[in-house]
């Protein structure tokens, strides 16, 4: 079982769409060009001996410095065979090179994980239902969950008039002027 | 006892209305996280915070006199704590529980508020993470002994919430001197994304 979900997957598609697969202690991967993402999903749901009808996770890998910087990881079960497989698919950063198509169409689970994605590392993914900002507001700038975001870059919605700065948390508690003490 | 110049009887009548009012706090728990759990084991029987009066939580923000932010406020939320705490009639006390609500905590980061008084006037704060029971019916203590004192609030906003114009990009979109907080089209989230 282990060998042939891959073996079955370099049946379907070459080397052109499967850049490269690795099979260690029974984790099962396989490397996706981006163009043929798509069709190497369908197939991997709609085959018979593959069955993955289950996107149990959707998440991405900031590789800062490197090239492509993102990449968008799937993880697939076959509730049928009780195999999973992961699929990686490498995005570059560049302004409109950054998109990746959606899932969605094939796994509905997919579809907020994708928004979650898009709001913290900013991949457009395309032919997605409706790609909005899930977890940050509609107000927020940048995506911050990409490595070059400063840690500490909050973009307040609210604050009261006097409240104490806090780019860094010493300086606030050293600086913080309201009387503390209740008693 | 803070009013020398005033006469014996409004003395005594105030020192009256602060015990009654130090033992008639009706709590609202503003419950985001995990201090939600102690703050349950501080409502129930073994620590029962009933014994000082306090015992009722209203789980509406008009009907309540102490505000307890229990948990970590999240950017998000910051509004929305704001809305509660401004729906509150006075006098109101406002109670941070946890170093969450107090601090942040140990969520330095782009999405938590460090500390509900960004947004609100506190207080008391009790720390811990979560604060033992025993904590907060300490910071409690302290509260009534300061309304019990009348020394009144330990931060105060200058003027009242419609008034100070605070910085809420989302609901006050102009500002007192005629200038807009609210996002311009470029300065909103294109569709595709974009880097800061
Ligand atoms: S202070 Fe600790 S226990 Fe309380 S909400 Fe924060 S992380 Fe949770």
């Amino acid at each position: 079982m282990a060998e042939s979900v891959l073996t079955t997957l370099h049946k379907h598609h070459g080397d052109d769409a499967i850049l490269q697969t690795a099979s260690y202690v029974g984790d099962e991967m396989a490397l996706v060009e981006r163009a043929h993402l798509l069709s190497v999903m369908q197939t991997l749901r709609d085959t018979p001996s593959l069955a993955f009808n289950m996107l149990t996770d959707l998440t991405v890998v900031d590789w800062l410095g490197q090239d492509p910087r993102f990449e968008v990881v799937y993880h697939l079960y076959s509730l049928a065979h009780k195999h999973r497989l992961r699929v990686k698919v490498g995005v570059p950063e560049g302004e409109g090179e950054c998109w990746i198509d959606s899932v969605s169409g094939l796994w509905w689970a997919a579809n907020w994980s994708e928004r979650e994605a898009y709001d913290l590392y900013g991949i457009d993914f395309r032919g997605h239902p409706d790609l909005r900002r899930i977890l940050m507001y509609e107000e927020f700038v940048g995506h911050p969950l990409r490595k070059d975001y400063p840690q500490n870059g909050r973009q307040p919605l609210i604050r009261r008039p006097d409240a104490v700065p806090t780019d860094d948390q010493t300086t606030r508690l050293l600086t913080h002027s309201h009387d503390r003490s209740v008693r | 006892m803070a009013n020398d110049n005033q006469g014996f009887v409004p003395t005594v009548l105030q020192d009256a209305i602060n015990w009654a009012q130090k033992y008639s706090l009706f709590t609202y728990p503003f419950a985001t996280a995990c201090c939600a759990m102690e703050f349950m084991s501080t409502m129930g029987p073994r620590y029962d915070i009933a014994r000082f009066g306090a015992e009722f939580p209203r789980f509406s923000p008009r009907q309540a006199d102490l505000l307890i932010v229990i948990g970590t406020i999240t950017e998000r939320q910051a509004p929305v704590l704001r809305r509660v705490y401004d729906q509150m009639p006075d006098p109101k006390w406002v109670m941070a529980f946890g170093v969450c609500a107090s601090t942040g905590g140990f969520y330095q980061n782009y999405t938590v508020t460090p500390g509900a008084d960004q947004v609100i006037p506190v207080d008391v704060y009790v720390p811990g993470c979560p604060p033992r029971p025993e904590q907060v019916l300490d910071g409690l203590m302290a509260l009534q002994n300061r309304i019990q004192e009348h020394r009144g609030h330990v931060q105060v906003e200058i003027g009242n919430t419609a008034a100070i114009g605070y910085t809420d990009r989302r609901r006050l979109p102009v500002m007192q001197d005629g200038t807009s907080m609210a996002l311009t089209e470029d300065e909103r989230m294109p569709r595709g994304g974009r880097t800061i």
